[in-house]
C-alpha cells in the first residue's frame, strides 16, 4: 500500500507528530544564525535579568544576553551532540553485535561478558568519570556518550541476527556458498535495519537529555558557548529571581526529547510488517 | 564480572592527562618538586600501571579503597580508627545510607502509583483512560528530571515557601525537640524522594500495562472469565499476579539508573549522599573516591540482580520447582 517511507511514516500518527516536533526544532536550529534576535553572547550590562517582554522574547539571563538567541544556538548544539553521539554507539553497536550474533562461540562470550560489565556500572557515574578526567568540550561530550551506550544496540543486532540465521533464505544462501560478508551485508544487516533505526531515534532522544544533564552539571557544554542544559544552571542560579532561564530551556528539552521519543514509537509501529494487518 | 568492574573504573582514571599531583599542586602553590615526588610515591603513583592496579586490587579485595586525596585523608569507604581510639568515619559509609533511602523511598511511591495506573490502561486498553495514561508516559519518558526538580524548587520553595530547597537538615536542626527534628526531615526529602518517583513512573507504568495485556489474552484467564468468575476476580487474583512477577526482574534491573540519577538530584537540592559525593569528587579528581563509588555502585548493582533472581525464584513456583529438582 505505502509506497515511500516518508508517506509511511507519515501515516501513522505518532510518528507524524514526532516528525513534524523534530522538523521544526531542526528547523529553528539551522536557521539560528539569521533569525536570532541578538548576538547569542553579546553581554549588556543594561538588560540583566529582564524579564520576557517585547524586546526580548524569553527574557535576558544574569549578563544581560537574551535568552531566546541563546536557546536557538544552543538547539544547534544540543541537536549534533544528539546526532553524533548516536551515530558513534550505534556504529559500535552493529560491528560488535554483528559479530558476537554471526561468529557466536567465544567471540560472543567475550562482546556480551563486556555488555554485562558495562550494563552493571551506573552509566551515568561512568560518563561523568570520563567526562571530567578529559577536558568537558562538545567532541568529547559526544564521543563519551557514545562510547557509554552502545549496549543496548549490540544486543539488539546480536539478537536479531541469531534468530535470522535461522531464517531458510539465510540458510539457503549459505548452502549456495555465501561468503560471510556477503551474508552480513546483503542479507542479515539490511533485515535488521528496522529495529536499528528504531533504537537509533530512541536512543538520540536519551543522548539529548544526557547532554543536557551534563551541561547542567558544569560538565558539558562550557561557556560562553550555550546549550540548553548549561542555560538551566543559570537558571538555577537565579531561581529566586528570573523563572524564564529556568522554564524555556527546559520546555526545548522536554519538547526535541518527546519529539524523538514519538518518532521512535511512531516508526517502529510504521516500518514494522507485522503491524501493517491492523491497519 | 567484578573484577571487569574493578578493571575499568581503575583505567578510566588513567586517561587523564596529567596526574594527581598536578592538582594537589594547585591547592597548595608551596609544593615543590621534590614534595610532589613524595606524594606520588605516596599513592604508589612512580610506579608502572599495572602494578598499580594490582595493589589497588589487593586492597579492593578487603574493601579498602584507599583514602581520599581531597577532604583531609577521609577513608573513602569505611571508617577506621587511628592509634588514639578516634574514629573517622568513611565517606560511601556516610553517604551510601541517605541516597538508598531516598530511592528506596521513592521506588515505593513509583511502584503505588505505577500498578494501579499500569492496570486502569490495561483493562481499559485503547479508551480514554489508556490513551491519557500513554500520553503521560511520553511525557514521563522525556522531561529531564533535573528540569522538573527546578520547577518544584521553584513552585513549592520560591513561589509558596512551603519547602525548604535544599540540604536534608534545617540549620536549627540540633536545637529542635524530636517531633520538630522529625518533620524538618520530612519537608526536606519530600522533594529529593519525588523526582526518583516521578521519573521512573513511566517506565513501570508502560510495564504494568504491557505485562497485564499480555496475561489478560492467555487462556487461563479465558478460562476464568468462562467460569464465570467476576471481572474483578479475573483482574487481580489471576492476571495481576502473573503480570507483577517480570516486575521483580525490571526493578533489579533499574538500580544502576537509580544510583546514576541521584548525581543530578542530589546536587540540584545539596543532598549528601553518593550522587553528590560522586560529582564533588570528580570535580576534585579524587581518585580514590571516584574508583571506589564507581566499584560499590556496580557491585550495589550486581547485588540488586542477584536478589532480584532469588525472589523471582521464590515468588514463581515454576523457577522454584525446577531449581529444587535439580
Amino acid at each position: 500500500m505505502h509506497n515511500n517511507l516518508l508517506s509511511r511514516i507519515l501515516a501513522n500518527p505518532l510518528a507524524k507528530a514526532g516528525f513534524i516536533i523534530i522538523a521544526i526544532v531542526f528547523a529553528l536550529a539551522m536557521l539560528a544564525p539569521w533569525i536570532s534576535p541578538y548576538d547569542p553572547n553579546a553581554i549588556n550590562v543594561k538588560a540583566i535579568l529582564f524579564a520576557p517582554s517585547w524586546q526580548h522574547w524569553m527574557g535576558t539571563d544574569g549578563l544581560g544576553r537574551d535568552v531566546l538567541s541563546r536557546m536557538l544556538h544552543g538547539g544547534r548544539i544540543s541537536l549534533l551532540v544528539g546526532l553524533v553521539a548516536v551515530g558513534i554507539s550505534t556504529a559500535i553497536g552493529v560491528v560488535l553485535g554483528a559479530l558476537a550474533g554471526y561468529y557466536r562461540g567465544w567471540v560472543d562470550t567475550v562482546i556480551m561478558r563486556i555488555v554485562d560489565i558495562m550494563l552493571s556500572i551506573p552509566s551515568f557515574f561512568l560518563i561523568l568519570a570520563v567526562i571530567a578526567f578529559l577536558t568537558p568540550s562538545i567532541i568529547n561530550i559526544m564521543i563519551v556518550i557514545g562510547l557509554t551506550s552502545w549496549m543496548g544496540v549490540t544486543r539488539l543486532v546480536r539478537a536479531e541476527f541469531m534468530s535470522l540465521s535461522q531464517r531458510e533464505f539465510i540458510q539457503a544462501s549459505k548452502t549456495l556458498g555465501a561468503k560471510d560478508a556477503r551474508l552480513i551485508f546483503t542479507h542479515l544487516l539490511p533485515n535488521s535495519l528496522t529495529p536499528i533505526i528504531v533504537s537509533a531515534v530512541l536512543g538520540i532522544a536519551s543522548a539529548v537529555l544526557m547532554e543536557s544533564g551534563l551541561s547542567f552539571l558544569g560538565l558539558g557544554v562550557q561557556a560562553p558557548e550555550s546549550s540548553w542544559g548549561n542555560i538551566l544552571t543559570d537558571g538555577k542560579e537565579y531561581i529566586q529571581f528570573a523563572w524564564w532561564l529556568s522554564v524555556y530551556p527546559g520546555m526545548a528539552i522536554l519538547i526535541t526529547v518527546l519529539g524523538y521519543n514519538l518518532l521512535g514509537e511512531g516508526l517502529r509501529d510504521a516500518l514494522d510488517p507485522r503491524s501493517d494487518a491492523q491497519e | 564480572m567484578l573484577i571487569g568492574i574493578s578493571l575499568i573504573s581503575f583505567f578510566i582514571m588513567h586517561l587523564a592527562p596529567g596526574d594527581i599531583t598536578d592538582n594537589e599542586a594547585s591547592f597548595d602553590p608551596k609544593s615543590s618538586e621534590e614534595s610532589r615526588a613524595q606524594l606520588r610515591k605516596l599513592y604508589d603513583l612512580d610506579k608502572p600501571v599495572i602494578v598499580q592496579y594490582g595493589l589497588w586490587l589487593k586492597r579492593m579485595v578487603t574493601l579498602d579503597f584507599g583514602k581520599s586525596f581531597a577532604s583531609h585523608q577521609k577513608p573513602v569507604f569505611w571508617q577506621t580508627t587511628d592509634k588514639d581510639g578516634n574514629v573517622t568515619k568513611g565517606m560511601i559509609q556516610q553517604a551510601l545510607p541517605i541516597t538508598l533511602m531516598i530511592n528506596i523511598i521513592g521506588l515505593c511511591i513509583t511502584l503505588l502509583l505505577a500498578i494501579p495506573l499500569g492496570i486502569l490502561a490495561a483493562t481499559h486498553y485503547q479508551q480514554w483512560q489508556d490513551r491519557s495514561i500513554t500520553l503521560f508516559n511520553f511525557i514521563g519518558f522525556s522531561i529531564p528530571g533535573f528540569w522538573l526538580s527546578l520547577l518544584l524548587m521553584y513552585w513549592l520553595g520560591v513561589v509558596n515557601n512551603w519547602l525548604p530547597i535544599s540540604g536534608l537538615h534545617s540549620i536549627n536542626y540540633e536545637s529542635l525537640d524530636t517531633w520538630a527534628k522529625i518533620k524538618d526531615s520530612v519537608s526536606h526529602l519530600i522533594m529529593p524522594v519525588i523526582i526518583p518517583s516521578v521519573t521512573g513512573l513511566a517506565g513501570i507504568t508502560l510495564f504494568v500495562k504491557n505485562g497485564m495485556l499480555d496475561v489478560l489474552g492467555q487462556d487461563y484467564i479465558t478460562t476464568a472469565r468462562a467460569k464465570g468468575l467476576s471481572e474483578h476476580k479475573v483482574v487481580y487474583q489471576h492476571a495481576l499476579r502473573n503480570a507483577l512477577l517480570p516486575l521483580i526482574t525490571i526493578i533489579g534491573l533499574s538500580i544502576p539508573g537509580l544510583i546514576g540519577g541521584s548525581v543530578i538530584a542530589e546536587t540540584i537540592f545539596a543532598i549528601p549522599g553518593m550522587g553528590k559525593l560522586f560529582y564533588d569528587a570528580v570535580l576534585m579528581r579524587d581518585f580514590p573516591v571516584v574508583m571506589g563509588i564507581l566499584t560499590i555502585g556496580s557491585a550495589l548493582t550486581l547485588v540488586g540482580n542477584l536478589v532480584a533472581d532469588v525472589a523471582y525464584a521464590w515468588a514463581d513456583p515454576r523457577v522454584r520447582r525446577g531449581v529444587m529438582r535439580n
